[in-house]
C-alpha cells in the first residue's frame, strides 16, 4: 500500500492550524476547538454513513443530536423524588396509553378491510385516545412542574454515570430514526429530506416545551462530568499534588486545571471517534458496505440482484442517526448543560452537511477531516472577519454608520463563508478533499 | 345570540387569521411547486429568498418613510414592494447564472441541486443577517385595522368583537390578485404555455423549439415576485425576523407536497389545508365552546389540543399522513 502523502498532509494541516491557535490565541482556545472538532467529526461520520454510503438525504441531524443531549439529562441527573411522587406515575401511564393508542390503530388497520368504516374507526380511535391521553397527562404534568420550579420542576434522571448516556443517546436517536425511516424511506429522496427536517423541528419543540422532561427554556444545568477521567477544576486546584505538578511544569494552577479537564474530554472523545471510525472503515470495506454502495449507485440493479433496498436503507439510516445521537450526548456532556433553545438547524444540520461534502462524501477519513476543518473555520471565521472588516473600514471615519454596521455584522460572516465554501467545493471539487476510492 | 357570538369569535380568532396565513403559505408553496415543476428540484433556499425580498422591501420602506412619502391608510411597504421584487429578481438571476446553470448543463441529479440550494440558503441567510441583522424589524405603518373589535361590538351589539387587520385584508386581496395573474399568465400567454409544456415534457418542449433558458429566466422572475410578496405579507401580518422565514420552509413544503408537488392549484389548496389545521389545532376553543355548550357543561380547561409551539408538528403530521396514504398529494402532482 502506498503512503498517501496528500491525505496525511491535509490532516497535518488541520493539526498545524489548531496548534497555531494554541500559540497565538491560547492553548485553552485550541483545546476547545479540538474537543468540538472531535464531536463534529463523529457527527460527520454519522451523516457520511447515510449520505456517503447509501445516498440518503437526512437533514434532521439537529433532532438526533438533541435526542443525544436529552439522554444525558435522563441518565445522569439525580431523580427529583417529590416530582416523581407527584406525577411520575400519571405521566408514565399517559405515555404508555398514548403509545398503546397508536399501536392499536395500526393493528386495527391491518385487521379491517379498507373502506369508509375503517377510516372512521381509525379517526375515532385516535381522537378518543388523544383526549384520554391529554386528560391523564395534563394534571400530572402540572403537579410535576409545580415542584420547586426554580430549581427542578421536572422529573430528573436516573442518577447514573454520564458515560452511560452516550450509548443511550445513540439508542434514543435510533428509535426516532426507526419511526421516521419506517414512514418516509422508500419515497423519493426529497420527501425523506422534508420528513427529517420536520421531525428535527418537532423534537426540539418538544424539548423546549415539555418542562416536566427537560425543564424547557429554563435549561438543565450541572450535568455531571464523566469522573474520574474529567474532574472538576476546583478539586484539582485544591489538590496539593496537582498544584505541585503544575508548578513544576511552570503553569499557573488555575490554567493547568482547565487544560487538564479539557484534555480529559479530548481523551474520551478521541477514543469514541477512533472506535466509530474503525467500525465504519470495517463496514465500508465489508460485503455489506459494497452492497450499500451498489444500492446507492443503482437501486434497480441491486433490487434485481435480490437485495432488499428499503430494509437496507432503514438499517443504515438508523445506524447513522445513532452515531449522531452519540455525538449529541457527548456534546451535552462537554457543555455540562442542556439548552434546548440552542439547537439551531443551520448549526447542527447544515453545518454537518458542509463538513461531509467538503471532506469527501463516501470516505470516512474525508468526513473526519471535514469535521475538523469546517469546525475550525466556523470558529475562526469570526476573528478573521473582524480583522478583514477592520482593514476595510479603516479609511472610514469613526462614528460613520457604515463602519459601525460592518463591524457589528461580522458575526454573520460565518454563514456566508460556509455557503461559499460549500458551493465552491460542489462546483470545483464535487468529490471533496479526500474523495471516495 | 349565543350562536352568533360563537360564530363571531370563530371568525375573529380562527377563520380570518387562518385565511391570511393560508394565503401567505399558498404564495410560498406556489413558488416551491413552480421550481419543482420546471427546474425539477426542491429549493431549500426558498424561505431565505422570501426573507431577502422582504428585507429589501423593508429598507425601501424605511427610505420612503424618511422622505415622508406615504400612501396611508395603506402601509408604505406596498409602495416599496416593486423595488423589493426587482432586487430579488436580480439576485435570483445572478444566482442562476453563477450557480444553478452549471448543474443544469451537466444534467445533475436533483438531489445534487438540493444540496446546492442548501449552499445558496446559507449565503442568502448570511446576507440577510449581515445587512439587516438577526433581530425583529417593524415596518408596518398606515391604519392598523380595517375595523376594530370595539366598533364591531357597538355596531352589532354582540359580546364578541370582530377585528379585521389591514395586513390581513391586504394579504387576502393581494393573494387573490397574484394567483389570478399567475394563472392567467400560465394558461393564456405564449410564455406561460411554453413553461407548462416544459414542465410536462422537457424533451418534447425542446423539440418544438422552446428556448429552455428563456423558460428558466421567466421562472426565476415569477419566483422573485412570489417570494417577495409572500415575505412582505407575512412580515406585515406577523413580524420580520430572518430565522422565522427559514422555519417557514417546513409548512411551505408541507403545503406544496400535500397539494401535490408541481401542481399550482394543489399548492394553493395545500396552503389552506395546512394553515387551517395549524390554527384550529393550536387554538384554545374554550371561548367558543362557552357560547355553544349549556352552562352545566362549560369546559374547565382551555380546550387547546396542542400548544402553539407545536404548530410545526401539525404541518408535519399532515405531511406524513398524506405521504403515507396519497403520495402524489391531494391533487395529482408529479408521481414519486
Amino acid at each position: 500500500m502506498t503512503v498517501n502523502w496528500k491525505n496525511i498532509g491535509l490532516f497535518a494541516l488541520v493539526a498545524v492550524l489548531i496548534i497555531l491557535v494554541g500559540i497565538f490565541q491560547s492553548p485553552n482556545a485550541a483545546l476547545v476547538i479540538l474537543n468540538m472538532g472531535l464531536i463534529s467529526a463523529i457527527m460527520s461520520l454519522g451523516v457520511n454513513l447515510q449520505w456517503g454510503f447509501a445516498g440518503l438525504f437526512n437533514i434532521g441531524v439537529m433532532g438526533f443530536v438533541a435526542l443525544g443531549g436529552l439522554a444525558t439529562v435522563l441518565i445522569s441527573k439525580p431523580p427529583t423524588t417529590d416530582a416523581i411522587q407527584a406525577g411520575g406515575l400519571g405521566i408514565l401511564i399517559a405515555l404508555v396509553l398514548g403509545a398503546a393508542t397508536i399501536i392499536a390503530t395500526i393493528l386495527m388497520r391491518s385487521k379491517m378491510a379498507a373502506g369508509r368504516s375503517r377510516s372512521i374507526a381509525t379517526l375515532a380511535l385516535l381522537v378518543v385516545g388523544f383526549f384520554i391521553y391529554r386528560w391523564l397527562l395534563d394534571p400530572s404534568v402540572e403537579a410535576v412542574e409545580a415542584v420547586t420550579p426554580a430549581a427542578t420542576g421536572y422529573l430528573g434522571g436516573l442518577g447514573l454515570p454520564v458515560l452511560l448516556a452516550w450509548p443511550v443517546g445513540g439508542v434514543l436517536a435510533a428509535g426516532a430514526a426507526w419511526i421516521i425511516g419506517k414512514t418516509a424511506l422508500g419515497l423519493r429522496s426529497d420527501y425523506l429530506a422534508i420528513a427529517t427536517l420536520g421531525i428535527a423541528e418537532i423534537i426540539v419543540a418538544i424539548m423546549k416545551n415539555e418542562d416536566w422532561l427537560t425543564r424547557g427554556v429554563k435549561n438543565v444545568i450541572g450535568i455531571p462530568r464523566p469522573a474520574p477521567v474529567v474532574p472538576y477544576e476546583i478539586d484539582l486546584q485544591n489538590s496539593a499534588s496537582f498544584v505541585e505538578n503544575a508548578s513544576s511544569l511552570g503553569l499557573d494552577p488555575v490554567m493547568a486545571s482547565t487544560l487538564y479537564v479539557k484534555l480529559g474530554y479530548s481523551l474520551l472523545f478521541t477514543i469514541v471517534l477512533l472506535m466509530i471510525l474503525w467500525l465504519t472503515q470495517k463496514a465500508l470495506n465489508s460485503p455489506w458496505g459494497r452492497m450499500m454502495r451498489a444500492i446507492r449507485d443503482n437501486e434497480v440493479a441491486a433490487e434485481a440482484m435480490g437485495k432488499d433496498v428499503t430494509a437496507r436503507h432503514l438499517q443504515i439510516f438508523i445506524l447513522g442517526s445513532a452515531v449522531c445521537g452519540i455525538a449529541g450526548a457527548m456534546m451535552a456532556t462537554l457543555d455540562g448543560q442542556l439548552i434546548p433553545s440552542s439547537y439551531q438547524p443551520l448549526r447542527y444540520t447544515f453545518l454537518v452537511w458542509v463538513m461531509v461534502i467538503v471532506g469527501g462524501s463516501g470516505n470516512n477519513w474525508g468526513a473526519v477531516l471535514g469535521g475538523f476543518l469546517i469546525w475550525f473555520l466556523w470558529v475562526e471565521v469570526e476573528p478573521m472577519g473582524t480583522l478583514l472588516m477592520q482593514l476595510i473600514t479603516s479609511p472610514m471615519a469613526d462614528g460613520y454608520w457604515l463602519k459601525a454596521h460592518l463591524l457589528d455584522s461580522v458575526a454573520h460572516m460565518r454563514l456566508l463563508t460556509m455557503g461559499l465554501i460549500l458551493l465552491l467545493v460542489l462546483r470545483f471539487s464535487p468529490r471533496g478533499l479526500i474523495p471516495e476510492k | 345570540m349565543e350562536f352568533l357570538n360563537a360564530l363571531v369569535a370563530l371568525s375573529n380568532y380562527v377563520l380570518i387569521p387562518a385565511v391570511a396565513y393560508g394565503s401567505q403559505l399558498a404564495l410560498g408553496a406556489l413558488g416551491v411547486t413552480l421550481i419543482y415543476g420546471i427546474l425539477r428540484f426542491s429549493n431549500f433556499a426558498h424561505g431565505d429568498t422570501m426573507a431577502f425580498g422582504a428585507m429589501v422591501t423593508i429598507l425601501f420602506t424605511w427610505l420612503f418613510q424618511s422622505w415622508g412619502i406615504s400612501i396611508a391608510p395603506l402601509p408604505t411597504a406596498l409602495l416599496a414592494l416593486p423595488f423589493g421584487i426587482l432586487a430579488t429578481a436580480a439576485l435570483l438571476l445572478f444566482t442562476d447564472r453563477v450557480v444553478y446553470k452549471f448543474y443544469r448543463k451537466q444534467k445533475a441529479a436533483p438531489v445534487i441541486l438540493v444540496i446546492v440550494s442548501m449552499g445558496v440558503m446559507f449565503i442568502m441567510n448570511g446576507l440577510v443577517r449581515f445587512i439587516i441583522g438577526p433581530g425583529d424589524q417593524r415596518f408596518a405603518d398606515g391604519a392598523r385595522f380595517i375595523f376594530k373589535a370595539r366598533d364591531f361590538k357597538e355596531w352589532s351589539g354582540l359580546n364578541e368583537g370582530l377585528a379585521f387587520k389591514t395586513s390581513q385584508g391586504i394579504t387576502i386581496v393581494t393573494a387573490i390578485v397574484v394567483v389570478a395573474a399567475l394563472f392567467w399568465f400560465l394558461n393564456k400567454t405564449r410564455t406561460g404555455k411554453s413553461m407548462r409544456a416544459f414542465s410536462d415534457n422537457e424533451d418534447l418542449a425542446l423539440l418544438s423549439g422552446i428556448n429552455p433558458e428563456k423558460v428558466v429566466m421567466y421562472v426565476w422572475l415569477i419566483i422573485a415576485a412570489l417570494t417577495t410578496i409572500a415575505g412582505v405579507l407575512y412580515g406585515l401580518d406577523k413580524t420580520f425576523k430572518p430565522f422565522t422565514y427559514f422555519q417557514l420552509l417546513l409548512p411551505i413544503f408541507a403545503s406544496a407536497i400535500v397539494g401535490g408537488l408541481g401542481n399550482p392549484i394543489g399548492a394553493i389548496a395545500g396552503g389552506f389545508v395546512i394553515a387551517f389545521s395549524e390554527v384550529t389545532i393550536t387554538y384554545a376553543w374554550k371561548k367558543i365552546l362557552v357560547y355553544l355548550m349549556p352552562d352545566s357543561l362549560d369546559p374547565s380547561g382551555l380546550v387547546q389540543l396542542l400548544s402553539t409551539d407545536y404548530k410545526y408538528a401539525v404541518s408535519f403530521a399532515i405531511l406524513i399522513i398524506v405521504l403515507l396514504f396519497r403520495p402524489t398529494g391531494l391533487f395529482k402532482g408529479k408521481s414519486i
